[in-house]
């Protein structure tokens, strides 16, 4: 059984990492936003699988539930937000949230 | 074999990059959940199948129709009838639907294919995991939980609408 050599999951990883962290520093829609941190979550989870099914251990498949976890748990968080600066601002553009009431 | 690793991955690169140059939102979430589940093929191949049920379980069908539910109910306005009419043109659906067919052959083949290697690498099962999780990490399944906890608490206290509670004496004076 020959194993697929463990770079190219690793570029694989890292190629949908820059896409998600270009998305998120190009696009103003909150969402867009939202759902590039999901890309680059997927991605970190996806080097984690990777680096597991190189030395054959369940560490990785351990972390990547972990991630899996906290990208849940963010994404109802940040949807939250979302709708709270939606029902404020009526608009969905981030640069609309940056003066304080104060 | 490899080729299935090759065409996964490629796929799931082609709809990542759609995701990211879209403009409108459903879609990206379209082509969102194709990249969730090209990679949920590359776990597979990886010899993680539990990861890949997990993949396709939780981010295409948890987290992306938690989206979708909040863009419904954003109720934007711009978005009428006629938008909803050219949400169904073929161009719209086409390519997600031949990036799912890829996946679907490939997915057809690594299964019907009687070579013994249908891994590219030794799998590691969901007993070893589990074995794995509740052992040496059973630490950080209890962090998970509490994380979890605090997400349901800060999500339903930011999500709640403030109600405001004013008499009806002074609601007629204020208008």
């Amino acid at each position: 059984m020959n194993t697929l050599p463990m770079e190219y999951g690793l570029l694989l990883a890292g190629i949908l990492f820059v896409i998600g962290l270009v998305s998120l520093l190009i696009r103003r829609n909150i969402i867009f936003m939202l759902i590039s941190v999901e890309i680059m979550l997927n991605a970190a989870g996806l080097a984690f699988i990777v680096a597991g099914a190189r030395w054959a251990q369940p560490e990785g498949q351990v972390m990547f539930i972990f991630i899996i976890t906290m990208a849940a748990a963010e994404v109802s968080v940040g949807l939250a937000l979302i709708l709270q600066l939606y029902h404020n601002l009526k608009t969905l553009d981030s640069d609309a949230a940056n003066l304080m009431h104060g | 074999m490899e080729l299935t690793f090759f065409i996964a991955a490629a796929v799931a690169v082609l709809a990542t990059i759609m995701v990211v140059t879209q403009y409108n939102l459903i879609h990206a979430l379209l082509y969102l959940v194709v990249s969730f589940l090209a990679i949920s093929v590359v776990f597979f191949t990886l010899g993680a199948p539990f990861m890949a049920a997990l993949e396709i379980i939780i981010y295409a069908g948890a987290i992306v129709v938690l989206i979708i539910f909040v863009i419904m109910m954003l109720n934007l306005t711009q978005e009428d009838i006629q938008h909803e009419k050219e949400w169904l043109k073929p161009r719209i659906w086409i390519g997600p639907a031949v990036l799912s067919m890829i996946l679907l052959v490939e997915l057809v083949y690594i299964f019907t294919a009687d070579t013994p290697d249908t891994y590219r690498s030794t799998p590691v099962e969901a007993q070893a995991v589990g074995m794995s999780l509740f052992g040496p990490y059973v630490l950080g399944v209890q962090l998970s939980g509490m994380l979890l906890m605090a997400g349901i608490v800060g999500a339903y206290h930011l999500g709640r609408q403030k109600k405001k509670v004013i008499h009806r004496f002074l609601e007629r004076t204020e208008a």
